[in-house]
């Protein structure tokens, strides 16, 4: 039984009302870089959004990969990304320097996604359905936070900046090279992902064990390892958010760091349709902005207001297109 | 020619339905045998039972090793191909991606694959970034033959490759999975209503009845014992 799409043949990469969301998302862009022609302020509220954007950009995609192998949401995927974050300062703790932490830190986490699938995901989905998945993630969510807790205690920790505090100016308009390397970290992080999908043998295999889990067998595909797999990629991309989250001078590291942003990379993923990385990014970009110029705009949004806002954005989403801006419409099965 | 798949006492079940009894068979080197019965008989059940997508127990042989215990992907890598019914096309990955996983457990360079399957289906070259999902039924079917093609495998199991086909578009597929039996040395076990044309390019043919081996024998032999083919093969 295989899905088809509604969409026609020269249409294949957009979704059925071709025009809209591209037109939605090239009148966004041409606002913002208006707003900020005409106002400094203005430049460093979308830049810093962005910024935010790009973090919950990681953490969405990495839904999005687990979304396509599984069609099961991780709730543990920002626990799994403030631990990961926590070995990073542990290391550094240790001596490290920051960037070989980084590195080793990514390493550690896909082989800890790896094995959290073997161990704790693989045998659940062998047994049960999708709820029950669901339900492993949300206990698996409890156990990694508990953990965090119960090995670095719960007092805050400080990790050093990986960034030296320095600003550029451009005309009159001042970016942090904190923001503009959040932006450029986390977007090389999805891009590289999706080299390794769309140009590598590994990655094609994974994408055939993720649509069609029976007919790759058949050609020889080990789709369990290939699901392991993505729930390892899926962890280094929550590493890159949470350590860019604690880059960030305002965050402290903290058990619950990551989930309020693990929210917002939820809602990012809504919009993008769950299963498009594209539409995840656009997605997260856009409510990074638009709720960082929220914040600093609209008098009356305060800080608490901005995750019910999400909040809001996914249910809206859910109610008038659950397929999201780039999801695909599923129509029939032949 | 030497036996290339050996089946005994193979028993299938889905869930508590029982679908295969007891079935034996034989492919050798190079033969192309067909497997004919009605609907529900267990022709599709044994070929899944080959490739291990069915629970299943008895002896299974594939070039002296066993299969009993074997999933499809260890299936396929010791080089059985099964072209499943509804072709298991990835209709959302394009022409190429589609062929380059049917090289998926080989190393090494393909270019050779690729120009061997553009020989026989020249049409897929022209379209091999089209999705896949949007080629007609007759071109998937053969997408999904040209998929197996890359497999190169030593035994290719075929799943009612005519199921709502045109005519024309079946006597083509026959036409290509004769060649390639020929040029290649493929054995294949071919699972088809159309008992007509399956005898016509096989050696051999088991005709299955509620999920047991009713009769065997030579494609003569069964195509000219009138009652044998007016009761199961229906012509």
């Amino acid at each position: 039984m295989s899905t088809v799409f509604a969409t026609q043949k020269g249409l294949r990469f957009l979704p059925a009302s071709g025009w809209i969301v591209p037109a939605f998302v090239g009148a966004g862009c041409v606002f913002l870089l208006i707003g900020s022609l005409q106002s400094s302020l203005f430049a460093q509220q979308t830049i810093s959004g962005l910024a935010n954007g790009g973090i919950y950009a990681s953490l969405a995609v990495a839904l999005v990969l687990i979304y396509r192998a599984t069609e099961v949401i991780n709730f543990a995927q920002g626990a799994i990304a403030t631990f990961t974050t926590y070995v990073a300062w542990q290391l550094m703790s240790w001596g490290l320097s920051y960037w070989l932490a980084f590195v080793c830190t990514l390493g550690i986490a896909f082989a800890g996604g790896f094995l959290i699938e073997l161990i704790a995901i693989r045998p659940v989905e062998r047994r049960g359905n999708q709820l029950t998945v669901v339900i492993a993630s949300i206990g698996l969510l409890i156990l990694v936070e508990g953990s965090i807790g119960w090995i670095w205690g719960s007092d805050l920790k400080f990790m050093p900046a990986p960034f030296p505090s320095h600003i550029y100016r451009v005309g009159g308009v001042a970016f942090s090279r904190q923001d503009i390397a959040t932006i450029a970290i986390s977007i090389a992080a999805v891009v590289v992902l999706r080299l390794l999908f769309q140009f590598t043998k590994l990655g094609l295999a994974m994408r055939a064990a993720a649509v069609r889990p029976d007919a790759a067998r058949l050609v020889g595909i080990r789709v369990s390892w290939m699901l392991s797999l993505g729930w390892g990629l899926a962890a280094v991309l929550g590493a890159v958010a949470g350590l860019m989250t604690a880059a960030s001078p305002a965050s402290l590291l903290q058990p619950s760091m990551m989930d309020g942003i693990l929210i917002y990379a939820f809602a990012a993923a809504v919009l993008g349709g769950l299963e498009s990385a594209a539409g995840a990014v656009i997605g997260a970009l856009a409510i990074g902005v638009t709720l960082n110029l929220l914040g600093s705009y609209v008098s009356w949004v305060t800080p608490q207001l901005l995750l019910p806002a999400a909040f809001v954005l996914m249910l809206v989403v859910l109610l008038v297109k659950p397929s999201g801006m780039f999801g695909r419409s599923r129509v029939s099965r032949v | 020619m030497g036996l290339l798949l050996e089946l005994r006492d193979v028993d299938a079940r889905y869930g508590q339905v029982q679908a295969l009894r007891g079935v034996g068979l034989t492919v050798a080197e190079g033969e192309i045998v067909a497997i004919l019965g009605a609907n529900g008989a267990g022709k599709t059940t044994t070929l899944r039972a080959i490739s291990g997508t069915v629970r299943r127990s008895g002896t299974l042989e594939f070039d002296g090793k066993s299969l009993a215990r074997l999933g499809p992907e260890s299936a396929a890598r010791l080089g059985i191909a099964h072209v499943p019914e509804g072709r298991g096309t990835f209709v959302e990955l394009s022409v190429w991606e589609n062929l380059r996983l049917g090289a998926h457990v080989r190393r090494g360079r393909l270019d050779d694959d690729f120009r061997r399957v553009f020989e026989y289906f020249p049409w897929l070259e022209e379209r091999r970034s089209q999705h896949a999902g949007t080629l007609s039924g007759g071109e998937q079917q053969m997408l999904a033959l040209a998929r197996a093609v890359m497999q190169r495998p030593r035994l290719l199991l075929l799943d009612e490759p005519s199921l709502g086909l045109a005519p024309l578009v079946v006597a083509e597929i026959f036409r290509i999975v004769r060649d390639l039996n020929e040029r290649e040395g493929t054995a294949m076990l071919l699972v088809e209503q159309n008992a007509r044309s399956s005898l016509a390019i096989a050696a051999r043919a088991y005709v299955l009845e509620v999920g047991t081996v009713a009769f065997e024998g030579t494609s003569a032999e069964l195509s000219s014992r009138d009652t044998i083919r007016q009761s199961y093969l229906g012509y």
